[in-house]
């Protein structure tokens, strides 16, 4: 900054809302405070007075003590050295504070997010050259950031003009020039490999696109039964234990993403560390590398500054929009946005600003819909397509999806991924609840199913969807008066639906085999049990009874199916079901020969 | 220190007290008030402007008499003492001692509200503690560093249950230095006795630190007990690399003090009453658990908190469900047949259990045994419901089997001795008998290996 800093002092300090007065600063920009160089944001002016959120503990801060306005806004860095990393809600690099400080993250402490020592091999775009008109997000060369990620250095999004100067392939730091920029008026930007940019202003892209193509997780209840397209945006609500952060955690393992950005939002520390641990041993399905080279972390556990966490989903959507404009699809997981709102809603309180429900204030709903707004599949500045997905999950008090954040929440996303805490407690799990879920895109997965899996996709789908509904009303008639009531017909109906249950949507992070489900080895398991429930309905016709076929041994084996016979394993699928057909054939020419008998 | 003292308190109302005229306090300051009787009560400074600070007064603001109340700024954070010596001594909510013996001297003194850990410094927790209780061990395991809370009720037996498992837990093949920090907050002299006696008849008081705020004790100490109790135990812990539980009661009693202060300051409610960040504070308070790397001691935490009206809806279990890694639920239904423990396993829950049970650690079955019994179980009650409306008879021979699991389940596995210390052996081959009773190929949770090597009709 070459601007003289503005210098002020403390009024008045309630929690982490402190009153200042630094004449001249603006609404937004940054301010250092107290002793400490507390970091924090103007988020009010009245006069020459101002009330700043910080971002770090006020305790032991005292009025009179000093103020200082940094000139810009809560903003990030953007460049090579961000995957692979874990940061807080406003960027700091967690790993590198951890070394310098030891084990408690301590006040006033602001190490710079990416590594300045670090060199980087760039190699330039070889189709430009000086003199060349270049327009903003242009593209000036890579450098291989993971093994996994090239890494695109981009003109930033507010600069434009001509290119003057382009280094040659080579090893950089990130402070060095590596292109010179000469803009309309003349004035020459100095490009390195990284640049900031503020994290509540969107990125700019040229148009929106829709999506095309599902997002595939590898999860069945998720791809199959409710597709999210990449761009999309997707909420994961759910009581506590429902399984809000496994379904993320297993988005974030298994998703055909290029890159990964994780958000804990005022979660749990230990949630993090597993990521941390486990991501760098497992192996990306798509590229075989390990985990840990596509994803980034952001963590603002539960118990950090409040107002850190209100940043964090904006550093992380951020960071999401600027591999987006590299032309990635990037998927953003945040966990979770009601800790983000609640966030909100305790600045508001300390600013006595008028609650509207449950404490929330007015402005929550347009918040919440300004920010999943930042999602989308677009066309860049430099004509390539990226995406970001969005998936924020949800944490309604008592799993009441009716409060404001919940139901606020809904009307704005494609996808709703709903937990049930009855599923969860019965141990099934993913415990996605399939009467409550839903996704606004079966009809663009379907074609994306139909062209690449299996042109019997959303048939099939259907029919598994009816016949869990037609489960849920014969099991309130077996509720009311009891088994005998079924016809035969009825009763295989149950016994289909618990297959549906058992072989195809239940699917355990943990099993080893299971966790991951390719969309081939996803359509191969639903067809195998509909298939089984299709050749029995007709046996039952043929007057065979539903003890007989409940009792077949095929269906003990089809319910291991799934964790019999991983991905790559789709013929062993097929050889099953064959099986299973010459089981069911055996039983039809056996009643065929009686019925014949009779006859 | 400063001394100085001013005399220009110029409001008093529910537990707060507001003092004019001083220049440039501290936000959080440490404050003694002195009261026209002479007594010295305790307070910290929530607002702090130019020239005038908000006080939460500890022992409360009943009879404060402005003109003769004497404030007095101490210039430092709300601190405790720390020593070797704290083991074995009981402490009030302000860390002074109330077992009539001298305060602890020592050049150690730490805030007790902590910076939070980097998440950057955290080790994930996987050692499995045998609690030798089966609903936990088999169903719901603690591994060392977990947080894990006690969902009771009025009336049932939680302070029994958190004290069997004070007793009983051990890591099998390890004696390493434990200790137990114990906090009670609003509790009464009965369960206060109740917890000393059991510490003293099984021989770990001289490895116990007690905070004691009682029932009739001011309830704003239950704001600042457990944080001491963290300290304590972050001392313990990782200064003295023990391994140490804490376990705490009822933090019920303590979110009540906490919605008390918020309303007297007038802070805007969420549910109930309760402000919004009642979850931001229960987590700073959780999340002090866990273990972190290169230290050798770890925090274990156990609160135990009653549900309102058994309701597990309620935002003080539902918020601690948000934060914590799991939940033992114990339920009056279970209770009232007598069942010792009366752990619901339905609704219960072990997060970190995953990575701490199987082959390297407990026994190879031990993951999908566990399933196997939930989902049985939940079958099981489904059954029962059903038998409930339809009557026994008419249930198919199927059916009937599940009702005689269900009774069979909570009769032996849950149901077990107050001195019954099962190894997880023992917890799992009681979980096969009654796995058992079904043909193999009804459990679908465990795989064939398992069935071949337990199941008693394969066997
Ligand atoms: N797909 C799954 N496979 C296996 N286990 C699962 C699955 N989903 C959830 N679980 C189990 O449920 C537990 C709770 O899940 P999770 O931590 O994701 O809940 P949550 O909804 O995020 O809760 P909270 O809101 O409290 O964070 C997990 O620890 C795991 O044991
Ligand atoms: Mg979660």
């Amino acid at each position: 900054m070459t601007q003289e800093k503005k210098k002020g002092t403390i009024q008045e300090i309630n929690g982490p809302i402190v009153t200042i007065r630094l004449p001249g600063v603006q609404n937004g920009e940054q301010v250092r405070i107290g002793s400490l160089g507390l970091y924090g944001e103007v988020i009010s002016l009245e006069g020459d007075e101002a009330l700043a959120q910080i971002y770090e503990s006020t305790e032991m801060v005292r009025p009179g003590e000093p103020v200082e306005g940094l000139g810009h806004p809560l903003s990030v860095e953007l460049g090579p050295g961000l995957i692979g990393g874990i940061f807080d809600g406003v960027q700091r690099p967690l790993e590198a504070m951890f070394l310098k400080a030891g084990d408690q993250i301590p006040r006033g402490l602001s190490p710079l997010p990416l590594d300045r020592e670090k060199l980087w091999h760039f190699v330039p775009s070889d189709n430009l050259e000086p003199n060349m008109p270049i327009i903003n997000c242009a593209r000036l060369g890579v450098v291989q950031e993971t093994e996994t990620v090239e890494h695109r250095i981009i003109v930033p999004p507010d600069i434009e003009g001509e290119l003057i100067e382009l280094a040659p392939e080579g090893d950089y730091n990130l402070e060095e020039t590596i292109a010179q920029v000469r803009d309309r008026h003349g004035q020459v930007h100095h490009l390195k490999l990284y640049h900031r940019w503020p994290v509540r202003k969107p990125r700019p892209y040229e148009s929106r696109d829709n999506g095309i193509e599902p997002l595939i997780t590898g999860q069945r209840i998720l791809d199959t039964f409710f597709p999210l397209l990449k761009g999309s945006k997707c909420a994961v609500p759910g009581p506590f234990g429902a399984g809000k952060t496994v379904v993320q955690h297993q988005v974030a393992r298994w998703a055909n993403a290029d890159i990964v950005i994780y958000v804990g939002c005022g979660e749990r520390g230990n949630e993090l560390v597993d990521v941390l641990d486990s991501f760098p041993k497992l192996k990306d399905p798509y590229t075989g590398r390990p985990l840990m080279d596509r994803t980034l972390l952001i963590a603002n556990t539960s118990n950090m500054p409040v107002v850190a966490r209100e940043a964090s989903i904006y550093v992380g959507i951020t960071i999401a929009e600027y591999y987006r404009d590299q032309g990635y699809d990037v998927v953003m997981l945040a966990d979770s946005t009601s800790r983000w709102a609640e966030a909100l809603r305790e600045v508001s309180g300390r600013l006595g600003q008028m609650p509207v429900e449950e404490g929330y204030p007015a402005y929550l709903a347009s918040r919440l819909a300004a920010f999943y707004e930042r999602a989308g599949r677009v066309e860049t500045m430099d004509c390539g397509k990226g995406s970001v997905t969005l998936i924020g999950a949800v944490s309604p008090p008592g799993g009441d999806f009716s409060e404001p954040v919940t139901s606020h929440t809904k009307e704005i996303i494609q996808t709703f991924w709903a937990l049930s805490k009855e599923l969860a407690d019965a141990r099934h799990y993913p415990a996605i609840d399939w009467v409550d879920s839903f996704s606004a895109d079966v009809g663009t997965a379907a074609e994306w199913w139909h062209e690449n899996i299996d042109r019997g996709w959303e048939k099939r789908r259907a029919q598994a969807l009816a016949m869990l509904a037609r489960d849920a009303e014969l099991s309130r008639i077996v509720n009311l008066v009891g088994p005998e009531a079924l016809s035969s017909a009825q009763r295989w109906v149950l016994e289909g639906a618990a297959l549906v249950k058992d072989g195809v949507l239940q699917q355990s992070a943990l099993d080893p085999v299971d966790t991951f489900s390719s969309p081939e080895k996803q359509f191969m398991l639903l067809d195998l049990v509909l298939t089984v429930y299709d050749e029995g309905a007709a046996l039952i016709e043929l007057g065979v009874p539903v003890q007989e076929l409940s009792e077949m041994p095929v269906l003990a084996r089809l319910r291991r199916c799934k964790e019999l016979y991983d991905s790559s394993q789709v013929d062993q699928l097929k050889a099953f079901r064959d099986e299973a057909l010459s089981d069911f054939k055996a039983i039809h020419s056996e009643y065929a020969q009686r019925g014949e008998q009779t006859a | 220190m400063s001394a100085k003292e001013y005399r220009t308190a110029s409001s008093a109302r529910g537990g707060l007290l507001t003092v004019a005229d001083v220049p440039n306090i501290a936000f959080g300051d440490r404050v003694h008030i002195r009261d026209q009787q002479g007594n010295t009560r305790n307070g910290q400074v929530i607002r702090s402007a130019n020239d005038e600070v908000l006080i939460q007064v500890f022992e409360g603001t009943a009879e404060l008499d402005l003109e003769s109340t004497w404030v007095r700024f101490l210039d430092e954070p709300v601190e405790i003492a720390l020593s070797p010596e704290i083991l074995g001594r009981i402490f009030n909510g302000l860390g002074e001692p109330r077992d009539y013996r001298p305060p602890i001297v020592s050049n150690l003194r730490r805030s007790i509200s902590a910076a939070a850990f980097n998440p950057a410094a955290r080790t994930y927790p996987r050692e499995f503690i045998q609690t030798g209780v089966s609903t936990i061990d088999g169903l719901n395991s603690l591994v060392r560093g977990q947080k894990l809370p006690i969902f009771s009720a009025s009336g049932l037996p939680h302070n029994r249950l958190a004290a069997q498992i004070v007793r009983q837990a051990k890591l099998p093949d390890d004696d390493s230095r434990f200790s137990v920090v114990f906090a009670a907050m609003g509790v009464s002299y009965a369960d206060a006795r109740f917890f000393e006696e059991e510490f003293a008849s099984s021989g770990v008081l001289g490895n116990v630190v007690m905070f004691v705020n009682m029932a009739d004790d001011p309830p704003v100490e239950r704001l600042t007990l457990p944080r001491m109790a963290l300290t304590a135990a972050e001392y313990l812990a990782f200064d003295l690399d023990r391994h140490v539980l804490v376990v705490m009661t009822d933090m019920t009693h303590y979110a009540e003090a906490l919605r008390e202060v918020a309303t007297a300051k007038g802070d805007v409610p969420a549910r109930k009453g309760y402000p919004g960040y009642l979850y931001s504070d229960l987590a700073e308070i959780y999340e002090r658990s866990g273990r972190i790397k290169d230290r050798h001691g770890s925090i274990t935490l156990v609160p135990v908190l009653s549900m309102p009206s058994d309701d597990i809806t309620h935002p003080i279990p539902d918020l601690t469900g948000y934060i914590t890694e799991g939940q033992i639920v114990l339920s009056r239904e279970l209770h009232n047949q007598g069942i010792y423990p009366p752990v619901h396993i339905s609704p219960s829950l072990s997060r970190l259990m995953k990575d701490g049970i199987g082959k390297d650690f407990t026994r190879e079955d031990h993951p999908h045994v566990s399933n196997q019994l939930y989902a049985l179980y939940a079958r099981a009650l489904e059954t029962r419901n059903l038998a409930s409306i339809i009557g026994a008879d008419e249930l198919s021979a199927r059916d009937r089997r599940y009702l005689e699991f269900a009774d069979a389940f909570e009769q032996r596995f849950v149901q077990q001795g107050e001195d019954e210390d099962r190894s997880i052996d023992e917890t799992l081959n009681l979980a096969w008998d009654l796995l058992s009773t079904f043909p193999p190929q009804a459990l679908t949770r465990v795989n064939e290996t398992e069935i071949a090597k337990y199941h008693r009709q394969s066997a």
